[in-house]
């Protein structure tokens, strides 16, 4: 639907205008950067820890970005007319969470194999890393869209979003990691954890949209 | 059975209603919860000592009761917040708003006398134990929900949005459990460091259940407390709202 | 494909749609903000919502736009999905965005396209420059609002809710929002508009106020 395609599009224009996408990645890497410096240069360590580790910060960066996700529009009124729009209002929540994913996730996944680069991460378990991400981040983006949405009308809510979203983000965080370690050892299948992610994702998207929707129009009321 | 039920809380959701059966019952309720938990120490004190834990297993007869009232009282939110934004009764968001902080601190008590319980065995103060990791998952959860509450200014509005949290929360509970669970079984350190609790034969379920039942009761007395103070902010604040002072 | 509709000229809008409140009555929490409101507005008739700040005119348009519910009474209203459109306090406009890019936004939420010499059209009807170049966030509040007006331009639909129309505008900006209000319920369709001021296209007003 053309009104879909629009929202969609205009949410990663802005994103990307405005310099979210940017300060995510950066964030991304300013965050690996900062992990040596606690855990120590030792690179048998990291490259130990690192899935977990790209997991956490992955989470995180996503979490830090979802602040935006509408409280722009809340300020200014344009969600008010994005209720007023001949396309059911879910349908409205999904292009914008589409566009955000588009603009802000993707970039961030696509930068991992980067980041995983400075913890000394062995190449071969970046693609099972990488497929473990892209089948858990919609659930991570739907439900942080819940925490967003909740706490779109305090200002400054940033914080309470990260605090309602975290519960959300442990069994993700549980299985993306496991699947990423998964991957290298023998007789481990990836397949199942992998299936668990989507899972997840695809029940965040039957049920994350409904949330999202009633808890904006409660805010606009 | 259904309907005589819908009768009676229709009848009671008029906050004047309800604050009169809440002072009728108030007291009793009280004197209920400190008679039964008093009965309960009292038993969990003559408990034979168990020949591994020694002494120190008398603290479970605090730390799971502690952690079957989080999950109930987590249980109590969705139920109170279904029935206030599904069903309208007005006295449901005061039910789920005076609930949480007393969840959440039987959650942290949990957490503690969990925590007091295994270090002994475990040589350390904390252990990602399943069952405790659950736990701390869970005072989380209420931690978001009593934030979500104290940061929307208007009352109606953060009501909504409590609900909303409470309901997809309560669906996430479960799911939270069983992964927590599974990720346990799959880092099983070399040494086992459960919370084991012992052989739960007739000496030590009758206290576990009394303990059980105190803590409800208790739980009970001060979520009907906090109803009562949540019932009487609301109207001092629609005095203040009209200008009238307070009424002494 | 691209259809550039040049809305107001033969536009008629269907007299069926009708806009009316019985009783209503409008609260904020635990608040009654009014009570008691009734109307009926029919098919090119304009009505002026005034009253004191606090009043409740602005939470009257959002009830009538769908977004606040009704407290009690009844209000019957076109689809606001289809058959409304509400301006309110804020703006609805993006700083990074330039004048085209905006107004493609708008084209594209009533469903379609057009190309850019339109939009430059659209702008200097609406008394603005640099279509292609001027970012909103360079413009100054009166501008801002003629850019808000642009969607009732580029989309036709019968009931118009404005909320204190004439801020910020200038002389020239109030001919323009006069003119576009005229054109409207020439048309066939209906205005409610909250607003400190007389307008001139009102045809009666409804005064929001302590019973007395």
């Amino acid at each position: 639907m053309r009104i879909f395609a629009a929202i969609c599009s205009q949410h990663m224009h802005l994103s990307w205008r405005s310099g979210q996408t940017m300060l995510a990645v950066s964030f991304l890497f300013i965050a690996i950067t900062l992990l040596p410096f606690g855990l120590g240069p030792e690179l048998n360590l990291l490259r130990a820890l690192a899935p977990g580790l790209l997991w956490v910060v992955l989470a995180i960066s996503l979490l830090t970005g979802l602040e935006r996700l509408f409280q722009a529009d809340y300020e200014d009124g344009t969600l008010d007319r994005l209720l007023l729009v001949p396309l059911a209002f879910e349908a409205v929540v999904l292009a914008k969470l589409l566009g955000h994913y588009l603009a802000l996730v993707l970039p961030l996944i696509l930068a991992v194999p980067l980041a995983g680069l400075l913890l000394n991460i062995e190449a071969a378990r970046l693609p099972v890393l990488l497929a473990a991400m892209l089948c858990g981040s919609p659930a991570l983006v739907l439900l942080g869209g819940i925490g967003a949405s909740l706490a779109v009308s305090v200002r400054r809510g940033g914080l309470l979003t990260v605090l309602i979203a975290m519960p959300f983000y442990v069994p993700v965080l549980i299985f993306g990691a496991a699947a990423a370690r998964a991957g290298l050892e023998t007789g481990v299948a990836v397949g199942p954890y992998l299936g668990i992610l989507a899972a997840l994702s695809a029940a965040s998207l039957l049920l994350a949209p409904f949330a999202i929707a009633a808890a904006l129009r409660s805010a606009l009321r | 059975m259904l309907k005589a039920l819908e009768n009676i809380s229709a009848f009671y959701a008029n906050p004047t209603r309800f604050m009169a059966l809440a002072r009728q019952v108030h007291r009793p309720l009280w004197a209920l919860a400190i008679g039964v938990l008093a009965y309960g120490l009292y038993r969990v004190a003559y408990v034979p000592a168990d020949y591994q834990q020694g002494d120190s297993v008398r603290i479970m007869f605090v730390h799971v009761p502690a952690a079957w009232m989080s999950l109930f009282g987590y249980s109590f939110i969705f139920i109170a917040s279904v029935t206030a934004l599904i069903f309208r009764h007005p006295l449901g968001h005061v039910a789920a708003r005076a609930a949480a902080p007393v969840g959440a601190v039987f959650t942290l008590l949990a957490l503690i006398t969990g925590s007091l319980w295994g270090q002994p065995m475990w040589g350390t103060w904390w252990v990602w134990d399943a069952r405790l990791t659950s736990v701390l998952v869970l005072f989380f959860i209420y931690l978001g929900y009593i934030a979500l509450w104290q940061a929307i200014d208007e009352p109606t509005r953060a009501a909504r949005a409590a609900s909303i949290l409470a309901i997809v929360g309560f669906i996430n509970v479960p799911i939270v459990k069983f992964s927590v669970d599974w990720w346990n079984t799959l880092h099983q350190p070399a040494s086992v460091s459960r919370l084991a609790r012992p052989a739960l034969h007739a000496d030590f379920l009758y206290p576990l259940l009394i303990m059980g039942a105190g803590f409800l009761v208790l739980f009970l007395a001060l979520t009907l407390t906090r109803m009562q103070m949540e019932v009487l902010r609301q109207r001092l604040r629609a005095r203040a709202r009209k200008g009238e002072p307070p009424h002494v | 494909m691209a259809e550039t509709q040049n809305l107001f000229s033969n536009m008629q809008h269907s007299r069926d749609a009708v806009c009316r409140a019985d009783g209503l009555a409008c609260a904020r929490g635990a608040i009654t903000v009014f009570e008691g409101v009734s109307f009926s507005l029919a098919a090119g008739q304009a009505l002026c919502l005034r009253g004191a700040n606090g009043s409740g005119k602005s939470s009257l348009l959002r009830q009538l736009a769908g977004l606040l519910p009704a407290a009690a009474g009844t209000l019957t209203h076109p689809d606001p999905a289809y058959g409304t459109h509400y301006l309110g306090h804020e703006d609805g406009l993006k700083a990074v965005l330039t004048i085209a890019e905006t107004l493609a936004f708008d084209a594209a939420l009533a469903g379609y396209r057009a190309d850019n010499d339109a939009y430059a059209d659209i702008a200097a009807r609406l008394g603005l420059a640099g279509c292609d170049w001027q970012f909103v966030g360079d413009l100054s509040a009166g501008q801002k609002r003629r850019l808000t007006l642009a969607r009732l331009i580029m989309d036709p639909r019968p009931l118009w809710l404005l909320d204190e129309p004439m801020t910020a505008l200038d002389a020239a900006g109030r001919a323009l929002v006069t003119d576009l209000a005229e054109a409207h319920l020439e048309s066939g369709g209906m205005i409610i508009a909250a607003s400190h001021e007389t307008l001139d296209f009102a045809d009666a007003e409804v005064l929001l106020g302590p019973r007395r």
